[in-house]
């Protein structure tokens, strides 16, 4: 029989340990705020700073030693023809790597070897790429600071991602689908062509909007393969140079990047440049969190939307 | 209809028809083959990439052996590599990495593991529905805007609290830069977490165990290995960061383990270095890769690190 004592003695003890739940439960969300009042804080700031010196001019404008004066049209325009490149060579060679581990691979230590690496090569720091990038392209084969070389290094930083989102997606779909196209007397390849490669594609697609959003932000590599931050002109536009001149002959020209512009202004002593480097920083995280959140966005349509 | 001899409908010729289904079956043979040929060295493609990074630093490194001796390297306490009294001592770049490393961690696990176990074991559906892309946002800011922000609005607050701060520390660097690891120590620890089956949560809730108690003494030591390799990773992107430190911790080499002092680290001494116009092959040029070799080490065992930590650790259920 319990005592009216003991009953509320267990009674205490329930209230206690309910306490420390709530307790727990506050420290959880306040935790979280951390990062959400961060963020806000991060993000109103530079809004505040920078967004009354977005015009027109200052897309439109080169960098310039008067802050007033400067833009970021360099700054943009190489940003998106190094992403050009970097999309160009890392999504097939990423959906190429993915495909194979999942459909082809047969389970040796030749498959251990390149998955351990690849998990591996997601861990190291993007400085090292740049290194890598400074003694092989630079020099080596001789590409120079160009926007190639820009482009391969970023995409060889973003191939590790591309390839878990292949091999994600792939997963995703019912092994009932690879054993119809089987049945039905495919090969592997019309198997992958017809059947893996469309269903699996958005997940994909998702996978390749978020490593090109790391991608667009980084920094440290492209400054380690010497990447100029005064540039006051355009790559040449295709067939428009010195005959003979071809489609491609921006891939060789020098080049800044929006992150770029952006530090070369933050580590500007002068009030002014740090509004601009604000407004760019506005830019930058603007397009980082619009892909990132149309990455997103896809992913939650995918999920919604398929049912095996 | 003259096509009408391949209909499926109609009985196959016996002869030609399936020599030629024979002879396409081979050819279709060889085209797979080829296929998965390329497949293949597109996978393999990252075993070159590895192997490569190892070439050109072991390759850029050696030659800088040459110059300066390894006990040079690892014992001497200046950080002088473009003075004429040249001295390379990596413990300088080492301390300034380790300090800010070790401020960005101070945040970033504490906080990291309880926004883990509050996604995990107390909050909503919905809370997380919201709470997990947030964390992804987080994730997603360029560093160079976290580098910005720890310059122009932490130092600044941080100054008010502790005037003698300098406009460049490691302290402001730092606290930036654990805020930036919070989604990835948060994200794979609640991975873990949440893969830890339920008939363990409920074996507890039926031994009237609390959500906290359940969270800290059932769920937390199961996904044990799966935490400590979050961990790994947050300390491996806080020893590979970057630009927040040469943005806001100035570049000064500094042997030091106080945080609000200035320092370098290994990372923003090679931004530093690619930022000048060094020479390619002077013995300036060849420290930024003996320090990148240095850094690819560290990572390297932390990678290994965590990845004996997942086998070893693992519990199987």
């Amino acid at each position: 029989m319990l005592k009216a004592a003991d009953l509320d003695a267990i009674r205490a003890i329930i209230t206690r340990a309910k306490r420390w739940d709530l307790f727990f439960s506050m420290l959880g969300i306040l935790s979280l705020m951390v990062g959400v009042l961060t963020f806000t804080v991060l993000f109103v700031d530079m809004a505040i700073q920078g967004v009354p010196r977005l015009s027109y001019e200052f897309f439109t404008s080169f960098p310039s030693r008067r802050a007033e004066n400067a833009g970021i049209l360099s700054a943009w325009v190489g940003t998106i023809l190094v992403m050009l490149v970097t999309a160009l060579s890392a999504v097939p060679l990423g959906v190429a790597a993915g495909v194979y581990l999942e459909e082809y691979a047969p389970k040796n230590w030749v498959t251990d070897i390149i998955e351990i690496n690849i998990s591996n090569l997601a861990g190291i720091p993007s400085i090292v790429y740049g290194l890598l990038a400074l003694g092989l392209f630079v020099y080596y084969f001789g590409f120079g600071q160009s926007i190639l070389s820009a482009g391969l290094t970023l995409a060889l930083l973003i191939l590790p991602v591309i390839i878990v989102a292949t091999r994600e997606s792939i997963r995703a779909i019912p092994q009932s689908i690879h054993e119809g196209s089987y049945a039905c007397g495919a090969t592997t390849w019309q198997t992958v062509s017809d059947h893996i490669l469309p269903y699996s594609s958005a997940g994909i697609l998702t996978g390749v909007i978020i490593g090109m959003a790391r991608a667009i932000g980084e920094t440290a590599p492209i400054i380690t393969i010497g990447a100029l931050t005064f540039i006051a002109f355009l790559p040449t536009a295709p067939f428009a140079g010195d005959p003979p001149a071809g489609l491609f002959d921006w891939i060789l020209a020098p080049f800044t990047v929006m992150p770029i512009q952006m530090f070369n202004w933050t580590s500007r002593p002068e009030a002014a440049f740090t509004v601009n480097a604000a407004a760019a920083g506005f830019v930058l995280v603007f397009m980082t969190l619009a892909m990132n959140g149309l990455a997103i966005y896809l992913r939650y349509q995918l999920r919604k939307n398929i049912k095996w | 209809m003259t096509a009408s001899a391949s209909h499926p409908s109609q009985p196959l010729p016996l002869g030609s028809g399936i020599s030629d289904r024979l002879s396409k079956k081979a050819s279709r043979h060889v085209k797979e083959r080829i296929i998965e040929g390329l497949l293949f060295s597109a996978a393999a493609f990252s075993v070159f990439v590895t192997i490569a990074i190892v070439y050109v630093l072991v390759k850029e490194s050696w030659v800088f052996f040459e110059t300066v001796p390894l006990s040079d390297f690892l014992f001497d306490t200046q950080w002088t590599p473009l003075f004429d009294d040249a001295h390379y001592g990596i413990m300088v770049l080492l301390s300034g990495t380790l300090t800010s490393s070790a401020v960005a961690l101070l945040v970033a696990i504490p906080l990291g593991t309880i926004i883990a176990i509050y996604l995990s074991e107390f909050a909503g559906f919905k809370v997380r529905e919201i709470a997990k892309p947030f964390l992804e946002l987080l994730g997603g800011v360029p560093t160079i805007v976290y580098g910005y922000f720890a310059l122009t609005f932490l130092t600044p607050i941080l100054q008010t609290i502790y005037p003698d701060l300098p406009g460049f520390n490691l302290l402001s660097a730092g606290l930036v830069m654990g805020i930036m690891i919070i989604p990835y120590v948060a994200s794979l620890s609640e991975d873990a977490m949440r893969a830890v089956p339920m008939s363990l949560r409920e074996g507890s809730y039926a031994m009237g165990a609390t959500r906290l108690q359940t969270a800290l003494w059932v769920v937390t030591p199961a996904a044990t290995s799966g935490i400590a390799s979050a961990y790994i990773l947050g300390i491996s992107r806080a020893v590979g960061e970057t630009m927040i430190l040469a943005v806001a911790a100035g570049m000064q080499p500094n042997l030091t383990f106080n945080p609000t002092e200035p320092g370098a680290t290994i990372t923003s001494y090679i931004v530093q270095v690619a930022l000048g116009d060094l020479p390619h092959g002077s013995i300036g040029y060849q420290t930024i890769f003996a320090a990148g070799l240095t850094l690819l080490l560290m990572t390297l065992f932390f990678n290994l690190l965590g990845y004996w930590l997942r086998k070893r650790f693992r519990e199987v259920y």
